[in-house]
């Protein structure tokens, strides 16, 4: 992948970014932070390859750290915003946990 | 199609799903779902990298993979809804401390096998100093939300914060040309880590919603900046997407405090403007009230606005608050809570809580909403707010506050203070709406205060 494909990419999920968040009301914002650092725990794949490449030791322990940390940050992030999302419940409508 | 192809689809499904998730999330019959379809993207993305050709260990990933869950899982599940910001930050800080090890060893990677161009070794040079920044100031955030870290550093921080910046920018430089020596790239996290604990020390109190909103910026754009070190889609994607996310937070943060997001960062604290003088102010016209005084006005309300602020989270009050909206109610009277947007420590904060407490979510109206129906109401009960409040922000051009869209609780007919004393807010002004004709104070602990106001409306 070319640089300006990699900047490209970049620069459209950013207003799409914009796009979406600024349709979230108030109410919504810390389920907002918590799911939406889940998913800045992407870098877990990138740290499964570098731990998993086996390249020499430094990089595997370094590789090894980041997939813990990302786990965490991936894991109790969706955990976490499942928890407080199931807790927003309306008497008029149905609670937040049925389907729609 | 090859491995790597079906890899590529792969993510390209996880970023629709990472997309997907983001808009359930607009609206509450929807957010649960969308976390769910984030979840979902999630897992996807990590089993299609682990049918990568490069991945020759797998229980050094097991491993890895069991104990963060289990990590993530515990302080999910044992959280107190109002710890929620210090989670947040946490989670913020492990999110820019793996991005910079994947860098890191990447780049380590790369270098040795001599494939390095621009590309990788300027994106290192950003993930490190960004990455660096989100972990030790999240990490301090943390510790500040906790109320366990009070240090608000020293004179001259500012110019040390300059330099220091000065000196990453000097060392990203030194990592471009000369990427062969990684202690470049070191050396710059070393810097970046220094920065980000400088950076985040002398911000307190009520600049924790923009500060927690940027952070989560950071994380983002510091995965993002990992794709491009490895050439990884879904990581540009999924890191801009969040990036994106904590700007606009940010803005509204800001906007919300009329303060822009750099004077909070550079601590360009309100607190340094013109002082004045409290007893000026309340001198003799603050009233005191009781909860049986207070039960009594609300006995002949009709309509009542609940304005919860950052004392509630630290009284526990919100299921007592509760309590107090479902005797209100059966009696007759309209209930609904005004939340300002930066009310608690995150944005957001007030919302979960009274969630917690299982107050109908469409009770919460937003400050827009909400102010032009003060001067319908008959009673505003404020609790643990106090800069939200504070009608100088509007009648004073020269106090700090000044321009910041406050709540008009003062518009109502009487408007009860629940407040431990008359100290000042994180603004460090006094407020006159505690003096007001109209306000009665009734001081004490917020989930005190409540229940003795349940007690005396039994029997009044």
């Amino acid at each position: 992948m070319t640089f300006l494909i990699a900047l490209t990419l970049f620069v459209m999920a950013v207003f799409l970014g914009i796009e979406l968040i600024s349709k979230v009301p108030p109410t919504l914002h810390t389920p907002l932070m918590s799911g939406s650092n889940a998913i800045s725990g992407i870098t877990l794949i990138g740290a499964l390859v570098s731990a998993g490449s086996d390249h020499r030791t430094l990089t595997t322990t370094l590789a090894f750290a980041a997939v813990v940390l990302a786990t965490i940050n991936v894991v109790g992030g969706f955990l976490v915003t499942n928890r407080m999302l199931s807790m927003f419940t309306s008497r008029t409508r149905k609670p937040a946990d049925s389907t729609d | 199609m090859d491995r790597t192809d079906l890899i590529v689809l792969g993510y390209l499904v996880a970023a629709v799903l990472f997309i997907l998730g983001l808009k359930g999330l607009a609206r509450p019959r929807t957010a649960r779902r969308g976390n769910q379809l984030g979840a979902s993207g999630m897992l996807l993305a990590v089993l299609v990298t682990l049918i990568d050709q490069a991945i020759v260990s797998f229980w050094v990933l097991a491993a890895g993979l069991v104990v963060g869950a289990a990590i993530g899982t515990v302080l999910a599940v044992k959280v107190q809804m109002t710890s929620m910001p210090e989670l947040v930050a946490l989670f913020n800080g492990f999110g820019g401390a793996a991005s910079v090890l994947v860098a890191g060893a990447s780049f380590t990677e790369i270098v040795d096998l001599g494939l390095v161009d621009d590309q990788v070794s300027s994106a290192a040079a950003i993930t490190a100093i960004i990455g660096a920044v989100t972990f030790t100031g999240s990490v301090v955030a943390f510790f500040k939300l906790k109320e366990s870290f009070n240090w608000s550093g020293f004179s001259g921080i500012r110019i040390v914060n300059a330099i220091l910046a000065t000196a990453s920018v000097a060392l990203g430089a030194m990592v471009i040309i000369d990427p062969s020596n990684t202690g470049w790239l070191w050396a710059l996290v070393a810097v970046g880590a220094v920065l980000g604990f400088l950076l985040v020390v002398p911000i307190g109190g009520a600049d924790m919603p923009v500060v927690i909103a940027i952070l989560n910026s950071l994380s983002g754009l510091a995965a993002s900046a990992t794709g491009f070190v490895l050439d990884n889609t879904l990581l540009i994607i999924a890191g801009s997407l969040v990036g994106a996310s904590g700007l606009v937070l940010t803005q509204i943060m800001s906007v919300a405090m009329n303060r822009s997001a750099l004077a909070v960062i550079f601590s360009d604290t309100p607190a340094s403007g013109v002082t004045i003088d409290a007893d000026e102010v309340y001198a003799g016209r603050v009233t005191t009230s009781s909860a049986d005084e207070v039960a009594m006005i609300l006995d002949t309300a009709s309509r009542v606005v609940i304005v919860p602020g950052y004392g509630l989270a630290v009284a526990q009050a919100q299921h007592v608050v509760r309590e107090l909206t479902n005797v209100l109610e059966k009696r007759g009277v309209e209930v609904v809570f005004g939340i300002h947007p930066v009310a608690g420590r995150m944005p957001g904060h007030m919302n979960v809580l009274l969630a917690e407490a299982e107050v109908d979510y469409e009770l919460l109206l937003e400050m827009d909403v909400v102010n032009p129906t003060f001067a319908q109401t008959d009673v505003v009960i404020v609790i643990g707010a106090n800069d939200v409040v504070n009608p100088m922000a509007e009648t004073d051009p020269e106090s700090p506050i000044a321009g910041m869209p406050i709540l008009n609780v003062d518009h109502a007919r009487t408007v009860v203070v629940i407040k431990r004393s008359l100290s000042p807010g994180f603004a460090g002004i006094p407020n006159p709406l505690f003096a007001a004709d109209n306000a009665l104070m009734l001081f004490g602990d917020g989930k005190q205060a409540v229940s003795d106001i349940i007690k005396a409306l039994a029997e009044v």
